[in-house]
């Protein structure tokens, strides 16, 4: 089912503005992902959603029914919280089968339904296990069984891998987007984890303070983040942000309006389809991220400080004269800390913020 | 090397180089505290309960052993089972279900009030509780007094005797009143160590009020409510301060088992009887424990 959200504000007992005037509108069956750093919000979120919290003020819709002011249990909706909170004095079966047993289902049919649902998550053998016997992750997958059994119209998850280990996080990852895509059911999540939310979401919320500073594909949002919080947020290594300016061009490497952008000495061509957004003496800050650098004969000049490997690539940090620079090189290709080394954006990769506000500045 | 290891063993793990003997040293002051002031005296109510002994008169100068016939006796005498019926009464109303029940629900409800609510009540609630047994003592008498008491005032039923009416019922909510602030602190520390993420699974699954109290609440504080009970039932059942109020009056019919002890033995006068009654109510006492304890060993 379609969850919208319109202007939600959430003001806590203490003053704090946890939502900020949010509006949202998540698809029927989309894998929707909230990121943003700690305390921005996106637990808050997911719990006024699931009725958790009520919102201060705005409205809250859950398909056509508006539910702002429906108690949690009638919003026929199941969340998957942090730590899992499975009733530890249950057995698996009787954990899976709760929501049923709330729901007057008689005993037969819930023994049955969870067994069904226990199965379909491999947890055919565990069924009469107390959840202090269980693996992280099969707790996990339990916490899932008892959402998944009384067939909510949303599942809510609120960090959803954190509480595993590194590998099993990976496992589970792909678990969990096999089973959203097999049940087709509206899945909302919360995560800090970049990579979670680009790996899983079809669509990603990124959020500050509150509210939504950008919504996309993973694609968009990581090739076009809008601006420069997300710029820094987004990408398993960070990019680079430079301050830089507009300036006339010096003609030889002038585009048809002659500008170009100067970063720490370094004049940079202005992207094509935003020339006519720049005038000489704005200042920006330019977005590169360091897999889109590449060495060649001018361009930014740099001494190779670290190198760090990254398995099939390493990231090598340079000192300019201004700020310091990150670009991965290719695996055998690392320079030698010392070195000296000209990198240059990839053609068409190279992002402009103004200075001012952090936007991207797009084409007209 | 070796030998010198085997050297250090025998002398002990005492910390400083000293050996056992000193360590004992350490120990022995303790042990003659212990003795001198609880198993002696065990050991002498022990033995009292074997003899006639009595305050004055012959049995006092010359007591004779009388072997279990105290034990007999009690286990036999109706005004001893009576009273040993008003302390189960009184155990069971005022601990089991007044103090358990009021305690839980204050704490479950101060949970959601406000702070100062909350402090409000737990003020109140534990003075009741650090109050000398004296001061509360004549805080009842003067509050159900039958001539001027406020309870009388308040329902304007003068000259209705409280305390002569409904001796038990008045000294059970009486200890309600008094006890209720430990089960109720005990309570609320257990509460706090339910995870909020379960109570707002079971929210979410539509759980009702109730059914999150069976399902989650209840089984998660399993524990303290068994450590709550075991100790609240002891207090009440060893509890002295109804003489104050009562003294067993009238005729006996608010006796609970330690006023009985203390009636039969100083005015009665009867030393080995009370001894030997004394003796019966520490097994007693001995016996929930050792339950307490099995039932904790069990969910472990
Ligand atoms: N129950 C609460 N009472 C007061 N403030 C809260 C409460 N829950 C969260 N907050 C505050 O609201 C903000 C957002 O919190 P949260 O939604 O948990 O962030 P996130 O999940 O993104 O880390 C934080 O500043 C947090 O301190
Ligand atoms: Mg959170």
């Amino acid at each position: 089912m379609k969850v919208s959200l319109e202007e939600v504000t959430k003001v806590f007992d203490g003053g704090v503005t946890a939502l900020d005037a949010l509006s949202l509108e998540i698809q029927d069956g989309e894998f929707f992902a909230l990121l943003g750093p700690s305390g921005c919000g996106k637990t808050t979120l997911l719990r006024t959603i699931a009725g958790l919290e009520t919102a201060s003020s705005g409205s809250l819709r859950i398909g056509d029914r508006d539910v702002t002011r429906v108690p949690p249990g009638a919003r026929d909706v199941a969340m998957v919280f942090q730590d899992y909170a499975l009733f530890p004095h249950m057995t698996v079966a009787d954990n899976i089968a709760y929501p049923l047993r709330i729901k007057k289902v008689g005993r037969a049919e819930r023994r049955a339904k969870a067994a069904a649902t226990g199965e379909g998550l491999s947890l055919g053998g565990l069924m009469e296990r107390r959840p202090a016997q269980l693996s992280g992750g099969q707790q996990q997958r339990v916490a899932l069984a008892r959402a998944m059994a009384a067939q909510p119209t949303v599942f809510l998850l609120d960090e959803p891998l954190s509480n595993l280990d590194a590998r099993l996080r990976l496992e589970a990852r792909t678990f969990l987007k096999k089973l959203q895509h097999d049940l087709g059911v509206t899945t909302v999540f919360v995560t800090h984890d970049q990579a979670e939310a680009l790996a899983l979401a079809d669509r990603i919320a990124v959020m500050e303070s509150g509210r939504i500073r950008q919504l996309g594909t993973p694609r968009e949002v990581f090739q076009r983040p809008a601006n420069v919080f997300v710029a820094g947020f987004i990408g398993s290594t960070p990019m680079n942000l430079l301050a830089g300016e507009c300036v006339p061009g010096d003609g030889e490497t002038a585009t048809s309006w002659g500008h170009q952008i100067d970063v720490a000495g370094v004049r940079l061509p202005v992207p094509e389809d935003i020339v006519t957004e720049l005038t000489p003496g704005d200042k920006v800050i330019v977005g590169i991220r360091p897999e889109y650098l590449t060495e060649s004969e001018d361009g930014i000049k740099g001494t190779v400080e670290i190198v760090e490997n990254l398995g099939t690539t390493s990231l090598v940090t340079l000192t300019t004269t201004g700020p310091s620079v990150q670009l991965t090189v290719p695996e055998g290709r690392e320079p030698e800390p010392g070195a000296t080394l000209h990198v240059t954006p990839a053609p068409g990769r190279l992002l402009v913020y103004r200075a001012d506000d952090g936007e991207l500045i797009d084409a007209p | 090397m070796a030998h010198q290891t085997a050297q250090r063993s025998l002398a002990g793990d005492v910390p400083g180089g000293g050996d056992r003997r000193q360590g004992l040293a350490f120990v022995v002051p303790a042990l003659l505290l212990v003795t001198v002031f609880l198993i002696l005296p065990a050991l002498w109510t022990l033995y009292l309960g074997l003899t006639d002994y009595r305050l004055t008169g012959v049995q006092a100068a010359h007591p004779k052993v009388v072997g279990t016939a105290n034990y007999t006796h009690a286990l036999g005498d109706k005004d001893f089972r009576d009273a040993l019926g008003r302390t189960l009464l009184f155990v069971l109303g005022s601990a089991i279900i007044g103090q358990n029940v009021l305690g839980f629900l204050l704490a479950w409800t101060l949970r959601s009030a406000r702070r100062w609510a909350r402090a409000l009540v737990e003020t109140l609630v534990l003075l009741a509780w650090i109050l000398p047994g004296v001061v509360v003592a004549w805080l009842w008498i003067a509050f159900l007094k039958d001539q001027g008491g406020t309870l009388n005032a308040i329902l304007h039923t003068p000259g209705r005797d409280w305390w002569f009416d409904h001796p038990m019922g008045s000294l059970i909510v009486f200890n309600v009143w008094r006890g209720t602030a430990f089960s109720m602190m005990l309570f609320t520390a257990a509460l706090s160590s339910v995870p909020p993420s379960q109570l707002e699974s079971a929210r979410l699954a539509g759980a009702s009020g109730w059914q999150q109290l069976r399902d989650v609440v209840l089984p998660g504080i399993r524990g303290h409510i068994l450590t709550n009970t075991l100790l609240i039932s002891l207090w009440t059942f060893n509890d002295f301060t109804p003489y104050l109020i009562t003294k067993g009056e009238p005729h006996g019919a608010s006796a609970v088992l330690p006023v009985y002890i203390y009636l039969t033995a100083l005015p009665g006068e009867r030393l080995g009887f009370a001894s030997a009654i004394s003796l019966i109510m520490l097994v007693i006492n001995l016996l929930l424990a050792l339950a307490y304890i099995r039932i904790l060993r069990r969910r472990a």
